[in-house]
């Protein structure tokens, strides 16, 4: 049943991404070039999701499990650190290098866009070196 | 120009409630943060019983254009970035979000949404970041 949800919020999470115009590199390079044809179309997209995921997580404060009984799991870090910043300043470029995030480069991908499927590899690649290094981290230490 | 403005807004905002409610229906349902880069990362560490939802959520994005064009068309989509510079965004993308613990969706929308102060910052940063690299390759380079 917990597969069938994720499966069903997922789809959800695509066509808002599809519909809200975030699948298109073009659109999000244009939010992010603040000195040339601005397009703020992703501040509304961000409008709009933040509203209604902030009703959710209000409800799920009350909450210990979900409706379908299993916990429920938010992160607990509150620390501001180098890692949190560094990390968020490498994705940053990325981002700004090509105007694709995880979500809308999966979504693409899934379409059979050759670019998005490229992007896409690279970036599960990213994600396995960054644990590969991780993990040589923790042998070390 | 004028037509973007027009047009935009609406479907952005209606596409924005979407997503809110996809992550809503994941919080409240399996009990977790629709946090794209951390629901694929996680599947890198192969934890019995950890793998199967997340493999459903990605499977979920990577049918819904899929499933939309059944119903409706497929916006124009331009990828105007060459190849090279695709797969370096990529590694920097994978690398930084799961250094950085979250992406668009994980930092920018739902730790946003719980006004978690490690995600605000997150955001702001990757935001700056895209902003400043955006001049740099549009208008120095270029």
């Amino acid at each position: 049943m917990n597969n069938l949800t994720a499966l069903f919020s997922g789809l959800i999470f695509g066509f808002g991404l599809i519909l809200s115009g975030m699948i298109n590199p073009a659109i999000v390079l244009g939010f992010l070039d603040l000195a040339g044809e601005w397009n703020p179309a992703l501040l509304w997209v961000m409008a709009g999701a933040i509203s209604i995921s902030a009703i959710a997580f209000h409800v799920a404060a009350k909450h210990q499990r979900t409706y379908l009984g299993l916990s429920i799991r938010l992160p607990s870090s509150h620390t501001i650190d180098r890692r949190l910043l560094t990390g968020s300043f490498i994705f940053g470029i990325g981002w700004g290098v090509a105007g694709f995030c995880p979500g809308p480069a999966m979504v693409m991908a899934g379409s059979g866009s050759t670019k998005a499927i490229i992007f896409t590899i690279a970036m599960l690649v990213g994600m396995g070196i960054f644990e590969m290094w991780q993990r040589g981290n923790r042998s070390v230490a | 120009m004028m037509n973007n403005w027009i047009q935009l807004p609406w479907s952005a905002l209606a596409g924005g409630v979407l997503i809110g409610l996809a992550a809503a229906l994941f919080l409240l349902l399996n009990g977790r943060i629709a946090g794209i880069s951390g629901i694929t990362g996680g599947l890198f560490s192969l934890r019995r019983g950890d793998v199967g939802w997340r493999v459903a959520f990605i499977l979920g994005l990577g049918i819904s254009t899929y499933i939309w064009q059944q119903f409706f068309s497929l916006p124009a989509v331009q990828i105007e970035t060459n190849e090279v510079l695709l797969v370096i965004a990529g590694l920097l993308v994978g690398f930084g979000t799961r250094y950085g613990s979250g992406c668009t969706s994980g930092h920018g929308v739902c730790g946003v949404a719980r006004l978690s102060p490690r995600s605000i910052v997150a955001t702001f940063t990757f935001m700056l970041t895209g902003f400043a690299m955006v001049y740099l390759l549009r208008h120095v380079i270029a």
